[in-house]
């Protein structure tokens, strides 16, 4: 017994060498790993975040340009300004400004200033005063804004911190004179208290950001599905990192932020170019995974360190979004136009969402929805209303860019909106119509008539309409990269290891457990079943001729 | 079975027997594990039978290492080599005699465990069809490092396929060498020498020295020690 015993001790240890020498990747060796049974991308990425004591040398309640009495927003931003003199040149040349995609040509018109439509209210173009209310300055009532006025730029909304500060929703990024009631909402909005917010200057918290981003499209949660209020004042269940109850993290605790320019994809420009973490470069921006976590964060021989290079860290660990608040997943402009005796109305459904509005037409909210997944270098391509399109079947809006053999493509979670919106019969272009505006502008949600509305927005875009309409199917996209779950929370293996799994219809790649091979299992199962079958053959001749020698 | 007296002989050795029984179980493991990572069926759960998929894998490359080094230092290599003489005495055997009880036309000796069929299909499983799983199964689970091996070439559904490929040879194999352990004098006979190293053997079968595996200074006749 002794020797047999040997055998499989020394069988055993010699496995375990085996696994130990190909299991380790070179990152634990540079960490100091303080409880070797933590994954080294956790530990990697509490090391960067450990300081997070900001500290300030000014106390803005104490300016005394800021004791000065204010009676609009460009009077404050002159008074940051004569401290903060390069902040406005620096703000004007962002997209927070802009609102065009900073890395094309601005003849492109690449950008929600330009001609880019989604599938939500579609374009800007003739609708500024509404639109414009999430305009990080005052003032864009239409065309003729002066976007070189530096007094114009609302360094409030972003830096202020007392919560009070409110941009009135049809009021060009102005804030009320006079307590307003918004017909919208029935919500009063009153003028700010101008010293006290513009003495509570700070650093952008998740608020700050959220002011707008958590409200995109108009309302909470319509557009993106990964940032909604819910993101305010998290727990960790909903965001590790956000929760108030894990890292607390701000918005700009990852998109880092160089001269006003703050980190994040813009339309085609992704994010960042390269992965790399910050043990690779310090002065990396931290706005992807791998800047904190590494691209080997799991613990050494974890299979999905092995993933990592063509699976987005998003598309496991962002297993659904909307978790907290439902997410608006489609839109259907066609249905816009009903009255109930004679009057525009509005019905709620599900989770205390809108289902219809005479403005706006039918929609359909999800709570807690599965992401679509598709290949994603970073990048997400857009038709704009300049392109023709193809009505005979649902227009991609916008698609992400990536393939199988792009190196820097992963397997990525995504949102996708689907639409039905105003397309040009003859032009063959969507439409941008003029939603907002009095009686009279042409707008669609004071007088229900699209073809005026056609008219008046696609000549502020300065764009032709034939004046032959109908609505077509559409998609628009947005990748989810936000409420990334803890780590018990995650997509399990089998969930896209199956046939009919979260991967089923990404093609042009072979899977395990997803694919298989039809001619080799049939092949494979003809030659088990057969032997199975010879042997039974084979046995029951043999039962049969030794009863009959015994009988 | 005819009459003949029955020897008790030690035919298997402990490593043997330990191999044997180990190798059965590394097998089965894998063909369970690998037929759910394929999406046969969900038992484990895909990412334990994964783990446990590779880990045993490899532990059987190890393992494997182990015989193939026993079998050259001990010279048992020998009883695999392949040879046609009674090859089809055997065929015959199995296809007719065995119905009507005669006796097997090659029995087990202590140097001369397998029959001509063994010989050639253990050979075949041993050389090309375990090597094969041994191979695509390394490679599979490599995958990552094909780049940096210089292994871009490879097709990952190739080696995936092949790899399943052999997994039906391998579970086809077991149904056949199951069924064949029962063809002894009785159904047990063959796993209980497995499991003790004892098997019953008609007595005063000659061998012939084709079937004899040689061993410099050991005559063949001596080491056949009947159990007392």
């Amino acid at each position: 017994m002794k020797r047999m015993a040997f055998l499989i001790s020394t069988w055993a240890f010699a496995v375990s060498m085996i696994w130990g020498l190909v299991g380790t990747p070179a990152v634990q060796a540079q960490l100091e790993v303080l409880d070797e049974n933590q994954a080294p991308g956790r530990t990697m990425a509490q090391q960067a975040t450990k300081e997070r004591q900001i500290w300030i040398t000014a106390d803005h309640s104490r300016h005394a340009v800021l004791q000065n009495e204010f009676n609009s927003g460009p009077e404050v931003t002159k008074a940051c300004l004569s401290c903060h003199e390069l902040a406005a040149g620096q703000f004007h040349k962002t997209i927070h400004w802009t609102w065009l995609d900073p890395n094309v040509p601005a003849e492109e018109r690449i950008g929600k200033a330009g001609h880019a439509i989604n599938n939500f209210c579609i374009n800007l173009n003739g609708n500024e005063p509404r639109c414009t209310s999430c305009h990080a300055g005052y003032g864009w009532r239409d065309s003729s804004f002066n976007f070189k006025d530096e007094a114009a730029v609302d360094c409030l909304v972003c830096h202020e911190q007392t919560g009070t500060y409110k941009k009135f929703p049809t009021g060009a990024g102005n804030p009320v004179e006079k307590p307003t009631v918004f017909k919208g909402n029935n919500k009063t909005y009153n003028p700010p208290d101008w010293n006290k917010v513009a003495q509570s200057v700070g650093r952008p918290t998740r608020t700050n950001c959220g002011t707008c981003h958590f409200y995109g499209g108009g309302g909470d949660g319509v557009k993106h599905g990964d940032i909604d209020s819910s993101l305010a004042k998290p727990n960790k269940a909903l965001d590790v990192h956000m929760g108030l109850d894990g890292q607390n993290f701000d918005c700009v605790r990852c998109h880092t932020t160089t001269l006003h320019n703050i980190s994040g994809r813009t339309y085609a420009t992704p994010a960042a170019t390269h992965r790399k973490s910050l043990i690779e470069d310090d002065l990396a921006s931290k706005i992807m995974c791998e800047s904190c976590h590494s691209n080997t964060p799991h613990k050494p021989g974890v299979k999905a360190n092995d993933h990592t290079d063509k699976v987005a860290c998003q598309s496991c660990h962002i297993p659904e979004f909307a978790r907290v608040n439902a997410t608006k997943m489609a839109w259907d402009w066609s249905k816009a136009g009903l009255k109930k005796d004679g009057k525009p109305y509005a019905l709620k459904g599900p989770h205390g969402k809108p289902t219809y509005d005479t403005k706006k037409g039918e929609f359909r909210w999800e709570k807690n929805v599965q992401p679509a997944y598709f290949w994603f270098n970073g990048s997400i391509n857009a038709i704009t209303a300049r392109d023709t399109i193809d009505p005979s079947q649902p227009v991609n809006i916008n698609w992400p860019v990536g393939n199988r053999a792009d190196v820097n493509a992963r397997i990525f979670p995504f949102k996708v909106h689907a639409g039905k919106q105003p397309y040009d019969k003859i032009n063959k272009t969507l439409l941008i119509p003029k939603l907002f505006g009095p009686k009279g502008s042409g707008a669609y949600w004071a007088e229900y008539d699209w073809k005026k509305s056609f008219d008046k927005g696609m000549q502020a875009a300065g764009l032709s309409f034939s004046g032959e309409f109908d609505f077509v199917e559409t998609r628009y996209v947005f990748p989810i990269t936000h409420m990334v779950a803890p780590k018990d929370n995650v997509v399990d293996c089998i969930e896209c290891h199956s046939a009919e799994g979260r991967l089923a219809s990404l093609a042009g790649f072979y899977m395990p457990g997803r694919d298989n091979f039809k001619t080799i299992n049939v092949f494979g199962w003809i030659l088990v079943l057969g032997t199975l079958v010879a042997v039974t053959f084979h046995g029951l001749g043999r039962a049969i001729s030794s009863s009959r020698k015994e009988g | 079975m005819t009459g003949k007296k029955m020897v008790n002989t030690y035919l298997y050795t402990r490593y043997e027997r330990f191999w044997h029984w180990l190798q059965t179980a590394l097998i089965s493991i894998l063909l369970v594990t690998g037929f759910e990572v394929d999406g046969f069926y969900t038992l484990l759960g895909y990412k334990t039978a994964v783990e446990v998929h590779n880990f045993v894998g490899l532990g059987w490359l190890i393992a494997f290492a182990f015989f193939v080094f026993w079998l050259l230092t001990t010279g048992e290599w020998k009883q695999y080599v392949p040879t046609t003489k009674k090859m089809f005495t055997v065929i015959h055997y199995y296809m007719l005699g065995i119905f009507r009880g005669d006796p097997h036309p090659v029995p087990k000796r202590k140097d001369a465990k397998h029959n001509p069929l063994q010989r050639i299909a253990y050979l075949s499983v041993a050389m090309f069809l375990l090597p094969l799983q041994m191979i695509s199964g390394f490679l599979y689970w490599s995958y990552n490092s094909w780049t940096a091996w210089g292994l871009d070439w490879l097709s990952l559904p190739v080696v995936a396929a092949i790899h399943i490929l052999g997994a039906f040879g391998v579970l086809s194999f077991l149904v056949g060498h199951i069924y064949m352990t029962t063809t002894g004098h009785t159904l047990f006979a063959h796993i209980r020498a497995m499991i003790t190293g004892w098997e019953e053997i008609p007595e005063g079968v000659e061998l012939e020295d084709w079937e004899k595996r040689q061993r410099k200074g050991h005559q063949a006749s001596e080491s056949e020690a009947p159990s007392a």
